[in-house]
Order: structure tokens, then sequence, then C-alpha cells
């Protein structure tokens, strides 16, 4: 029941937006995040935005998972891995 | 001579109406000396040597035009390709119409110029042709129906009966794109990254032959997309095949759409694609000549033919993380959900 | 967005597995982890997750698909409100093919009825607004996800004085039957794989019942292969370390409070209701119905004659649901229920657990050689 996929706001309205995710635009409902802005990454789920996506957590969740595995991957821009363990 | 701006009952009469429209529609944009004839059927040349091919197709598509082709462009295309993945050079075409009366003429010259073009990037002429007009509300626009007439060379052979272990799965560009495009335009997407790819694929097939290579069996992954295709393939052939997740050639556009509806690229048709089948010693030259050629830009080997398990499925995919699942056939259509 | 792909990596993907193998290697009887996310079971299936988990971990799915927990007198209604005239309904793709009684809405728009397929409660408002004449049913399935579109959609429509749009609210929640299935003394699960979606809308806060009460460690998580093992990863830790708490291993979009503006539409248009769940029978407050003021909106006051529900015999749904027993267990499983013949509710939507089993863990030799 939570198909929702993440995409940036490239134009906020009052009630909705343009957003756009690999080149590909639809307007998005936006009540559910009046604080959302353009520039702002959000999730989508059946047209409407639930909620402002937090890239610093990403990157912290990342960090954990490096904690938790001992392993540091590397992705390059194609999303090819280099592993290479840290302990 | 007055132009109707949109299609009447009448135009599919047979009376001065239909007449009109052959005339003024059809005829200028389909020129050819089979067509310009106007008789009951088209008297074709001999055939030459080989084996006559023919096929049948019918085309819906809504929208009647979307980015990168038309209902025209593509019943064209699906025909040619038809006779092409079969190992037919396509010799001619029908081509008839069933239209809805209230269609705007200029969609309906839209979608002849489509047709035309298609069969002159293809080299392959439209012989005889045929429309009928049917009450509003009965048509969704325009229905295409075509047939195609091809001839298989001597000694050329391609069935899925060929198939062997180790075979590899190539195909010739990236997947779905004309389903998502199509699926985008309903869905009120819009984006100048997708676009339909639709393309007849003749030429491209015929380079391959005249290159050496003999591909055991090909398909064009139309409705129901690869998944699709191959399932059916597989199973014919009484073999199971192995897709590769990480090997399938997806555009971020394409993934973008299917991820917003929830729909699958496995299942969503490509209409200028062709999946070919070949032996492991003839892989690399296959892929060199698909790198060389306008329409084999984005090709990549998706899968391989195994070595039959006693309690396999026809056609498994191994997932981008290591795991395994079966590719089924789809249980009605690929539809946009929320779960 | 290139942190997301980083959720999709193979490599760490598999790091995980094997510290989870770790984990698993010193509790015996491993354990058992219980998702209630219809999106789970599907993205799990997807990416063929299972067959990398290590032994010892055993992963079920709970009723956490909302199409199949929706009851069939819902359908019956929606198929009765579809043949009502000058009546168009709108729904999401994942109830068209839904069996009721006696129909579906796919045999219903076959036989002319005016059923259409939308991605987003708004665009019913969009048929609403084109087709003045005609009354306009959105089917409002979902859990605490969909549930808050489906009152801005309200909201929207009260806004523009849009009168001819209502909804037969189909509403979840997710508390009740996790708390049901904790209180039944015959499903044994060590911990909760909690659905990250919804949870974006509640708050991690809203679960501390699952640690206080029960006593249960749970973990949000997301939907990416990375995400469900990290999750799977901190629920072994948390039982073996003895620890029981929530877990927010979603923090990118799951916060502790929620979503202050979905809550309050969601409570500004409804309230807790007793509602039936297709195999698991009737839980108190467990669903959402329009309050009084909004009886307008609410498409159960329209009067259409519903035939009386008839359920399937032989369904083993109740038990899949919890998580009891496995799909092909079933009697029915494979013979005569089928994705294309569904018998029951585990079977009815792509993402149920019994249909996700077919189409993807299922290994069977189907073609004739």
């Amino acid at each position: 029941m939570c198909l929702a996929i993440p995409m940036r706001i490239t134009e906020r309205r009052e009630f909705d937006g343009t957003t756009e995710l690999n080149g590909m635009r639809r307007n998005v409902a936006l009540m559910l995040t009046p604080e959302a802005k353009e520039g702002d990454y959000v999730l989508i789920h059946a047209g409407y935005a639930i909620t402002i996506i937090d890239e610093e957590e990403a990157e912290r969740t990342l960090a954990l998972i490096e904690e938790y595995t001992g392993v540091a991957t590397a992705l390059s821009e194609d999303g090819a891995a280099a592993e290479e363990p840290t302990r | 001579m007055r132009e109707h701006d949109r299609i009447l009952l009448g135009h599919g009469s047979g009376g001065r109406l239909t007449g009109e429209l052959v005339r003024e529609v059809f005829l200028p944009a389909l020129q050819n000396p089979y067509l310009a004839e106007l008789s009951d059927s088209a008297i074709l040349p001999e055939l030459g040597a080989g084996r006559p091919a023919l096929t049948t197709d019918a085309f819906v598509v809504d929208p009647l035009l979307f980015p990168g082709g038309d209902l025209g462009y593509l019943s064209v295309c699906g025909t040619v390709n038809d006779l092409a993945v079969a190992g037919a050079v396509p010799q001619s075409l029908t081509w008839a119409l069933i239209l809805e009366e209230g269609l705007e003429t200029e969609t309906l010259r839209t979608i002849t110029a489509g047709a035309a073009r298609a069969a002159r990037e293809a080299g392959v002429p439209i012989v005889a042709g045929d429309t009928k007009v049917v009450p509003k509300g009965k048509g969704d626009g325009a229905f295409a129906v075509t047939a195609g007439l091809g001839i298989v060379p001597p000694g050329r052979e391609v069935s899925d009966g060929a198939l062997r272990p180790g075979d590899r799965l190539v195909v010739s560009g990236p997947l779905g794109d004309h389903g998502a495009t199509v699926m985008a335009c309903r869905h009120d997407m819009a984006g100048d990254a997708l676009r339909s790819d639709a393309a007849p694929l003749a030429g491209l097939i015929a380079a391959v032959f005249e290159a050496g290579l003999r591909p055991r069996t090909m398909h064009d992954p139309t409705r129901g997309g690869v998944a699709t295709t191959v399932f059916e393939m597989a199973a014919r052939a009484g073999v199971q095949i192995e897709l590769d997740e990480a090997e399938l050639p997806i555009r971020p556009a394409v993934s973008a759409v299917c991820d917003l509806l929830g729909l699958d690229p496995l299942y969503l048709a490509c209409e200028g694609r062709v999946i070919l089948a070949v032996a492991p010693e003839e892989e690399a030259a296959l892929h060199a000549l698909l790198a060389d050629h306008p329409q084999g830009a984005g090709a990549a080997t998706i899968g391989r033919v195994i070595e039959s398990e006693s309690r396999g499925v026809p056609v498994r995919l191994r997932t981008r993380v290591g795991g395994l699942r079966p590719l089924d056939l789809l249980s009605g259509m690929d539809l946009p959900r929320i779960c | 967005m290139k942190p997301e792909r980083r959720f999709h990596d193979p490599e760490r993907t598999r790091a995980l597995a094997k510290r989870l193998g770790q984990l698993v290697q010193q509790r015996e009887q491993g354990f058992t982890v219980m998702e209630v996310c219809g999106t789970h079971t599907h993205s799990i299936a997807a990416a063929g997750l299972r067959r990398i988990l290590p032994a010892g971990v055993r992963l079920v799915s709970g009723p956490g698909c909302p199409v199949c927990v929706t009851p069939i007198d819902y359908m019956d209604r929606a198929v009765a409100l579809a043949r009502r005239p000058e009546t168009i309904v709108c729904t999401f793709g994942d109830l068209i093919r839904v069996p009721s009684s006696e129909s579906s809405l796919e045999r219903e728009r076959a036989a002319g009825a005016d059923v259409r397929i939308v991605y987003s409660a708004r665009d019913s408002l969009a048929v609403a607004r084109d087709n003045p004449h005609s009354d306009i049913v959105f089917l409002g399935v979902g859990f605490e996800t969909t549930m808050p579109t489906i009152a801005a959609a309200v909201d929207e429509a009260e806004r523009e004085g849009i009168e001819n749009l209502r909804v037969l609210s189909g509403a979840k929640l997710i508390e009740p039957p996790l708390r049901a299935l904790l209180e039944d003394g015959e499903v044994k699960v060590d911990a909760f794989l909690l659905p990250g979606h919804v949870s974006v809308i509640l708050g991690s806060k809203f679960y501390r019942f699952l640690s206080d009460e029960y006593g249960v460690p749970s973990a949000i998580a997301g939907f990416a292969p990375v995400d469900v093992m990290l999750g799977l990863c901190e629920l072994g830790d948390q039982l073996l370390g003895g620890t029981c708490e929530v877990a927010n291993l979603y923090p990118r979009v799951v916060s502790s409070d929620g979503n202050p503006a979905a809550l309050a539409l969601l409570e500004r248009y409804f309230s807790a209701c007793d509602t039936r769940w297709r195999g698991l029978g009737e839980i108190p407050v467990s669903g959402l119905g329009f309050r009084p003021e909004f009886e307008h909106r609410d498409a159960a006051q329209l009067e259409v004659e519903v035939c009386a529900a008839i359920e399937a015999k032989g369904c083993c749904c109740g038990e899949v649901l919890k998580g009891m027993i496995e799909p092909p267990e079933c009697a029915l499983f494979d013979k005569g229920c089928t994705p294309e013949t569904p018998v029951g509710a585990c079977m009815v939507s792509a993402e149920g657990t019994c249909a996700a089993w077919y189409r993807h863990e299922r290994l069977v030799l189907e073609c004739g050689s």
C-alpha cells in the first residue's frame, strides 16, 4: 500500500506543483507537504507528495550501513561498485 | 473540392465521399503504382525463389498520436517487423482502417502520413487498402488492420526449435520506450526524454544475415513486452531461459514512468526492437554490427538459454542483488497501482 | 537522485545479508520476522531477496495488502454502485479484477458500466468536474499512506464546491491488526518489519506500543533491497541483544511525529470505526468512516441494492494473513486458486501473499518438455 517514488519540485503553486524525475514531469498535489519548496525532493504516493526527503538522513543511513558491514563501497557515476574492506 | 474537417459515415459507404477520401488523403500520401490502379486486388510481380510468408495484425492505440509516432507509423512498422523477425524479406503490405465518425480529418492525414513514412523507410509499398466508418461511439477514433507478404530466402531457417543451452539473447535497444510513452500520455506525464521506439527493422535484420550471422530465432517484444515474448519463446521451444536484471537496458525516463505508476518495464511493449537468439560464438560479431547500426544503439545481451532443470520454469530472472525469480505471463493488464 | 540508487546497490545488500547470517547463527531457533505491507511483500519478491536470506531467518507476510483485506461486501457495494445509473466509479488499478460475490469491476465495465482506473484520488475530482450530471464514486481503499491523499481530494472538493464526488471508504488502520496478531495465541512472530510509507504519515513514536505493551522489537524500513536487509539486521541485533525498541531505519522520510498536515486532514474528515477484514473477520475500531457532518461525501449513503455476500469455501486466507502457514500449504493454492481465478483475498491482488508467492517464489515446470 506504499508505492511511492522521489521526485524534485521544479515549480510550486499553492496546492500543487510540477515535479520531475529523470526528465519525466508530472503535476503533483502538494497539500500534504505545505512546507515543501522548489528544489526539494518529495516522496510521491498516488499523485500526492507525502513528505520531503532528507538528503542528510540518507547519508547518515548509508554511514550506518558502512558501520554495520565493515565494508566501504565507493560507487562510480554509472553505479558500478568497488569493494574495499575497512578492517 | 469540399474538404470535410471530420470523417462522416458517408466516407465509408463506397460512394462519392469515399472516392474523395481516397483521392485527397490516401493516394497522395501512399503513392505507388499498385495503389493508383484502385482495383479490387493488387496484382504483384512474381515473388521469386524462396517460401512466401504472410502475416496479419490489428492495431489499437490510445492516444492515436504520440511522441515518436502514430497509429499509421506503428501499424506499418509492426507488420514489417513481424515478417522480418520470421526471416522473411518484406515485399508488400495491405492497410485497412476502421474509422469512427467524427474523427478529425487532420488526424487521419497524420496517421496516413505516418504509414507512408514507415513504408518508405522500410522500402515496402502499401499495395491495397480499405476504409470503413462506424457511428460515433463505436470506434475509439481509428483501428488499423494490416497484412504483410514477404519471402524467406532459400536456405534460411529461423525457429524457436533451434534454441540450445548456451545461446545468447540479445536485444537491439532499450526496453519499454513505446509502452512507457503511451502510458505517460494517458496519465498526464510529459517529458522530452520519452519517445516511442517504433521503427521498421527489416534493414537491420537484413544486415544481420548479410554479415553471415545465423540467428536461431528472432522476435519483436511488442504486446506484453520482453517478459511475455521470452516466455512464449521458451515455452514453444521447450527450453529454459535466464534473464539478467543488471543487463536489461532501460532508459531512466522509462524507469521513472514505471516507478510512478507501478508498472514493470519487462511487460511494456517495444515497437522497434528485436530480440535475437544467437549461438555464443556469434555474440561478439552481432554486437559489433549493432553498435555500428543506427537502430542498434543501446543493444545488450539480456540473457541466455540455460541447461534445463527438472523443476525449472520457462523464464527466470536473476535479480540485481543475486536473487532469482520466475517471470510469468501477465494476468490481465499491467495497470497503475498504489500497492 | 543518487542516494536512492545506493539503496539498491547489490554490494551493500549482500554485505548486509552476510552480517545477518552472522547474527542468526548465534540464535539456535533463528527468528521469524513479519512484514505488514503489500509493498514490502512485492519488493522482497521482486528482488528475489528470500534467496539470499541466510537460513534461520523466516520472513512472513502479514495482513498488509489493502486490496487483500478489503472484504467481499465492499466489492459487492462497489459493483452495485457501478450498476447504478448516472454513476461513474473511479478506482485504483489494484481493485479492478478483485472478485465480488458474483462479479468484478472489470466484468461490470465489460457489461457497460462506467468504471475508470485512476492513478490518484485527485483524478476522480477531475472526472467529477468534467461530468457534473453524474455521481462520481471513488473507491477509497488503503492504509494510512493513502487515506490522507483521499482526505485531501475530499478537502479540495469541499473547497471548490464540487458536490458530485463521494468516496466509498475501505480504509484500514495498521494498529488494530498488529494488536490482534500479537494477542492471537497461535501467531509466533519475533519481530516486525514496519511499513516505511505508512510510517511517514504516522511517525515512529506511534509504534511504541509494540515494545511497551507487547515486548516485541520492530524496525521501520524502506523498500529497496538495502533498506529491507538493514531492517532485518537491526531486528537481529535487537533479538540477540535482548533490546526492544522501535528502530527507525528510514529516517530520510520517517520522522518521530509523522506528517501533521496529513494527520489533520484525516482527523477532519474521518473517525475510526469497526470494520471487517477479509480473512481476519471483524476488528473493532480498525477502519475509517466519514464524520457525520461529511455524510454528503460518503458513497455508502447512496441507496443501492447489494447482493448477499458469498464467502469462498476452503480458503485459508486467515491463516496466511496471520503468517501461520505459507501459501503452498493451502489446499486450494494453485489448484483452483490462481491469479487468473482467485478464490480468496491473498490471491486477488498481485501483491497478496499467495499471488506474490505464485508469481515469484514458485518453481514448477510449466512448459511441456
